[in-house]
């Protein structure tokens, strides 16, 4: 004795072999079925299930009972609320990386200064450096070879 | 002959518009098609009987969620409104990683322009890195995210690895 698919058990009829809701509404799951006639009806989910082919109906129901759980959560917005909310945190999301690019920007771009700064000074500071040697250098060939002991130099 | 004419939803119904018809407000009868499509998907019963659920301000909300809702099933037949969400939800998570990359970028620079000022790093002093930032992800608000039965979780997963696009 085949036992009702869980659509015929809430309707109140006999479930026949050929049922379109049978393969998608097991009786273990009454909800599922509450749920979407509660949003659809059940006409409309037979019309909407005739008009899709067969190895699409699943996939059809999953997305009718999800969309239909939100409606009931969600009585004023349903799945659009969702989705609008999901626009929310893209526009969000795009506007923060954007901030830390342009962040990311200033800081690359105060670094390569403070770097050219640096180089700069270093390249005074060596020409500097450079001259003094020479002129320590000149010293040093009128007295003769330099004396380790006396050479404070560096 | 006075009285105004009959709502859209009263029209296509074929039956008298009541002074106190729920359709009426919503349903103009300029727009025929705005109720066809909801009378389609939903049926004009289980609108009515959504409608009387609800406040009276909250109702001219609902009809166009109601709306977008059942444009995207005729649509899309098979997905309905949940190929754009599955959509969306990609399209979040890649942003969430770009920005999570670009926050460890300026981490990274700021290592570098202050070497003198690292001190061995604990969890509050990354937050507070961060804080001028004025965004954490951990507290963005989430979607509404309905933990329904893992047949429906699959089908999202099988969205995700498809190329749905909604336009």
């Amino acid at each position: 004795m085949n036992s009702r698919c869980a659509a015929c058990k809430y309707l109140r009829r006999r479930c026949p072999s050929d049922c379109i809701f049978s393969p998608y509404f097991p009786p273990n799951d009454p909800q599922r079925f509450a749920c979407i006639h509660r949003i659809y009806g059940a006409s409309n989910v037979a019309r909407m299930l005739q008009q899709l082919p067969e190895n699409q109906r699943a996939s059809a129901v999953d997305c009718l009972y999800y969309e239909a759980q939100c409606r009931v959560q969600d009585p004023v917005y349903g799945c659009a609320g969702i989705i609008s909310l999901l626009y929310q945190q893209i526009h969000n999301a795009e506007t923060e990386i954007a901030k830390t690019q342009a962040q990311i920007a200033l800081l690359i771009d105060s670094n390569t200064q403070e770097q050219q700064v640096y180089l700069h000074q270093n390249i005074e500071v060596e020409s500097d450096l450079n001259i003094l040697l020479q002129e320590q250098g000149d010293e040093f060939s009128l007295l003769g070879p330099p004396n380790q002991a006396s050479s404070g130099f560096i | 002959m006075g009285g105004s004419s009959p709502c859209a939803s009263c029209k296509l119904l074929r039956r008298r518009c009541a002074k106190e018809c729920i359709f009426a407000p919503y349903f103009p009868s300029n727009d025929p098609q705005k109720f066809a499509i909801v009378h389609k998907v939903f049926g004009a019963s289980n609108v009515s009987k959504m409608l009387r659920e609800l406040p009276v301000h909250q109702r001219e909300d609902a009809v166009s969620s109601l709306v977008y809702e059942a444009t995207a099933r005729v649509r899309d037949p098979v997905y309905g409104c949940v190929g754009a969400i599955s959509y969306l939800q990609n399209q979040v998570s890649e942003l969430q990683m770009q920005l999570s990359v670009a926050q460890a970028e300026i981490l990274r620079i700021q290592m570098q322009l202050e070497p003198a000022m690292l001190t061995p790093i604990d969890q509050d002093d990354k937050t507070s890195l961060f804080s001028s930032n004025n965004f954490n992800i951990n507290n963005s608000p989430h979607p509404q995210y309905i933990n329904f039965a893992s047949s429906s979780t699959n089908l999202i997963q099988d969205l995700l690895g498809g190329e749905y696009l909604w336009t």
